[in-house]
């Protein structure tokens, strides 16, 4: 059998601490190749090995059968390897030629020749299907664009194996769908592909075979067609996984969250929220559906006082919050998982107590007088560590230092913990693996049974049939309709959220329903 | 190695490369290396009353250091400590000569109205950052010239077209006569506890209040301080301001202990520009600051005698000092060398 590269017995240290140990990775050339295993589990380890990042302890690397040492990342792309990274690392205000030329430039007696630069471009784009404008600036195109400005880049060096880092992370189900017939065109145009993900859907889909990796240690490959989701989950976590949400009948009661006819502006003062209604309930779950970029982030933002309201009013515990300071929104019983956990959601360079103390630092029992008790931020801190499973090595840790999940187990240890009467809770689960997202799903209906009310917003459709108890669909800032979800389907919402009503005509202004 | 012995190592090594490379330039200059740091030492070491001047000369950095460190903290540069220094100088030596009052209220009338000064001329960056988005740097460098010239005038104008304001009264006075009397008529001054204090407070401020808390969170994540509900710009000025009151303070401390009084001068003290240095190299925290105004503060007191003591010219010496302060600065080098030294012992 040929492969194109194979990774044998690799193994890293970091200190005392194994990341990847005796990991075996063999590519074909032309499939499709998913690596999958938690978040923390040395995916990204075993592949900054790969692309010369790290130097590996043991083992041996082959690419087309010979024996190799990348010891930089310029060895990777001399033979032929190149990666799609997660966070791109495009130049927001250079164009698309610009940025895939960047530290490769042609030039002509010594001035860039971006000409011929684009032309090469464009016709890399048409061939791979990707559609990419050339001369289009990185910060006007959208995340699902900046992404294939990221694969021409790889495939202008020349790149004939490419990585991709968990690339679904943070696109739309439509740009999802894209990027798959991109991936299985750039395999019929003779690439090969290692898909670096913990979504099994996906790998499903796709993938021609699984090497899973759990806790450093590789524990095999499978043929995915041999295979069914159930056996990868436990494959990845070592135990059996439970899919299907399991929860009581809602049981709503009086209103929590009241948004009245809500008009909010985004930062260039355009409406994305155009008149929006919606009520959440105490004891119930509502699910916010929608793509991203119909106001949902202006909406959460408005309602959590980090974004003012240009008109209409928020009500929560019918207590008027329109245009109040985040601070008096969270003292009147708000508890908000934010979407960017990294901008919003923790001082990364704070330590884990720290951050377990940023909504609470200014009040008994945590300070007296302006002076911070620091024995309690730890008794806290030790108390969230302990119930919300946050695998850190102390509260001391500094949060930077912390797996994704481990992140948002803390900030929603954080936010629970204060007993809000209303949890927001936007993207929760976002970039988490199975496990933690299963744990947090539990989180958020232990609340609801508790009586509180939940409003969550996410973009996976399967997350909002399961966890919630309503749906709202948004589109174009407004709340198009309100749904069961036993009563809906998934090829439903996706038409409401693109716009069209249940009969297939276009959701037209002032038709839309108020939400209870 | 353990940790512990890298971070003793680390500053020991690299003051003894700095002093040897500083050692080449002496010899490639034709002078004797061995008897200009001699000279070095002595004037830092030699007798009590270099003892004294050297401690005398730490004073004002501890404080010009604390003030950018501080500001840092925050996300802020606060360039404009020599400016904030220069206000607080003279209005220190304002009040000590304008008003008579006894000593109990009069000194500390006079290091609170620096303070006081320092803080205000730092509130103007600060407001200007915080409501109009004008970056500090930009503005706190323009201070620095309003403040020098400014304070020219206003000294002109007290003495009647003199350089000098006259001496402060003796009530605002910080001069010690139980240090004159063990350090030889040194100018050490009582002020160095004063400097001491404030670095207590800087530490107390930052690692035990709510004020430090949000102060530390707004510098390290302003997106995520006012998502947990602190107001940013209050944030802003306020550390503007305490960071400008310790430059103040460094001001008093010139007023009302080394020289008793205020002139015209022709330029920077530099002090509040050094300071920048002080914080750098104390990595902004209350007792890397004493650590890095001590070194700044001996090695500029003791190269004082290396011109008379070992015929070496001034310029040399601010050469050699400088490698000094440079190898001492780049630490991580070594740091750097160490842990490669250590990676490939483990491989091993």
């Amino acid at each position: 059998m040929d492969y194109v590269i194979e990774m044998l017995g690799i193994r890293k240290e970091f200190g005392s601490f194994v990341a990847n140990d005796n990991i075996t990775l063999q590519l074909k050339k032309g499939e499709i190749h998913a690596l999958l295993g938690e978040n923390g589990a040395g995916k990204s380890t075993l592949m900054n090995v790969l692309f010369g990042l790290y130097q590996p302890e043991a083992g041996e690397i082959k690419v087309n059968g010979k024996s190799v040492k990348i010891t930089d990342p310029n060895v990777a792309n001399d033979l032929g390897i190149g990666m799609v990274h997660q966070h791109f690392m495009l130049v927001e205000k250079f164009t698309v030629t610009e940025n895939i030329i960047l530290g490769n430039e042609l030039t002509k007696s010594g001035i860039i020749n971006i000409k011929d630069a684009a032309k090469k471009i464009q016709s890399l784009s048409e061939m791979y299907g990707l559609e990419v404008d050339p001369y289009a600036k990185i910060e006007d195109i959208s995340v699902g664009m900046q992404q294939r400005v990221e694969i021409l880049k790889t495939l202008y060096r020349g790149a004939e194996i490419l990585i991709f880092d968990e690339p679904t992370a943070s696109l739309t189900p439509q740009e999802i769908h894209e990027l798959i017939q991109i991936m299985k065109r750039l395999i019929q145009e003779g690439k090969s592909i290692i898909l670096i993900t913990h979504k099994l859907q996906e790998i499903m889909d796709v993938s021609d075979r699984v090497t899973v990796i759990r806790k450093g240690e590789g524990i095999g490959t499978v043929i995915t067609k041999e295979t069914n989701p159930n056996e990868l989950a436990s494959l990845m976590v070592g135990r059996q996984v439970d899919f299907t949400t399991v929860k009581d009948e809602a049981n709503p009661t009086e209103e929590s969250l009241v948004v009245n006819n809500l008009v909010v502006t985004d930062y260039r003062g355009i409406e994305k929220v155009k008149g929006l209604n919606l009520t959440v309930r105490k004891g119930e779950i509502v699910g916010i559906a929608g793509i991203d970029g119909n106001g949902q982030s202006e909406l959460i933002e408005s309602i959590t006082g980090l974004r003012k309201v240009k008109s209409g009013s928020i009500k929560i515990n019918g207590q008027d919050v329109t245009n109040k300071k985040p601070r008096q929104i969270t003292e009147a019983g708000v508890g908000h998982i934010p979407q960017d956990r990294h901008k919003h959601g923790l001082v990364m360079d704070f330590s884990i107590g720290h951050n377990i103390a940023l909504q609470t630092y200014y009040a008994p029992p945590i300070s007296k007088n302006g002076i911070i008790d620091y024995g309690k931020v730890s008794e806290l801190a030790q108390k969230i560590i302990k119930d919300y499973d946050v695998r850190t090595q102390g509260e001391e840790t500094l949060a930077r230092s912390l797996s994704g999940g481990n992140q948002q187990k803390a900030i929603i240890g954080r936010e629970v913990i204060r007993n809000p009467e209303l949890l927001i809770a936007a993207l929760p689960t976002r970039g988490l693996d199975v496990g933690a997202i299963e744990f947090i799903h539990q989180r958020l209906i232990e609340q609801r049974d508790k009586g509180k009310a939940v409003l969550l917003l996410s973009f996976e459709l399967d997350e909002v049939m399961n966890v919630s108890d309503r749906i709202a669909v948004i589109y174009d800032g407004q709340i198009v309709d309100t749904l069961q979800p036993k009563d809906t389907t998934e090829q439903e919402l996706g038409l409401l959220m693109a716009g069209q009503h249940k009969t297939g005509k276009d959701v037209k202004q002032g038709e839309q329903q108020h939400v209870e | 190695m353990s940790n512990r012995l890298v971070n003793i190592l680390v500053p020991v090594i690299s003051v003894i490369l700095g002093l040897l490379v500083g050692a080449i330039v002496m010899l490639v200059s034709g002078y004797d290396p061995v008897k200009g740091y001699t000279a070095l030492w002595n004037g830092i070491f030699g007798d009590s009353y270099a003892i004294g001047e050297t401690i005398r000369q730490i004073t004002p950095y501890l404080l010009s250091g604390l003030a950018v460190a501080f500001a840092f903290r925050t996300g802020l540069f606060n360039i404009g400590v020599e400016g904030q220094l220069l206000v607080g100088w003279f209005a220190a030596a304002y009040v000590g000569v304008a008003f008579d009052l006894p000593m109990y209220i009069h000194l500390p009338f006079a290091i609170i109205a620096a303070a006081v000064a320092g803080g205000l001329w730092a509130l103007v960056p600060g407001l200007l950052k915080a409501k109009l988005q004008v970056h500090e740097v930009i503005v706190t460098i323009m201070m620095n010239y309003i403040a020098l010239h400014t304070t020219n005038v206003l000294i002109r104008a007290m003495s009647d077209g003199g350089e000098n304001t006259g001496t402060i009264k003796e009530t605002a006075s910080l001069k010690s006569v139980f240090f004159e009397s063990i350090t030889d008529y040194s100018r050490l001054h009582y002020g160095i506890f004063i400097a001491l204090a404030m670095v207590l407070v800087m530490w107390f401020i930052l690692e035990k209040t709510t004020i430090g808390f949000e102060l530390k969170a707004v510098g390290f994540n302003k997106n995520a301080s006012e998502y947990a509900g602190m107001n940013v710009n209050k944030n802003i000025i306020l550390s503007m301001v305490i960071s400008g009151a310790f430059a103040g303070l460094a001001g008093a401390m010139e007023a009302l202990g080394t020289f008793q009084y205020a002139s015209v001068k022709g330029g920077f003290t530099g002090i509040g520009f050094d300071g920048i240095a002080v914080a750098l190299l104390g990595a902004n925290t209350p007792l890397g600051v004493v650590f890095g105004a001590t070194l700044f503060g001996a090695l500029k007191y003791g190269a004082l005698n290396m011109p008379n003591a070992a015929d070496i010219p001034v310029e040399i010496v601010s050469i050699v000092i400088a490698i000094i302060i440079f190898f001492v600065a780049c630490g991580y080098v070594i740091r750097y060398f160490l842990e490669k030294k250590n990676k490939k012992k483990e491989a091993k």
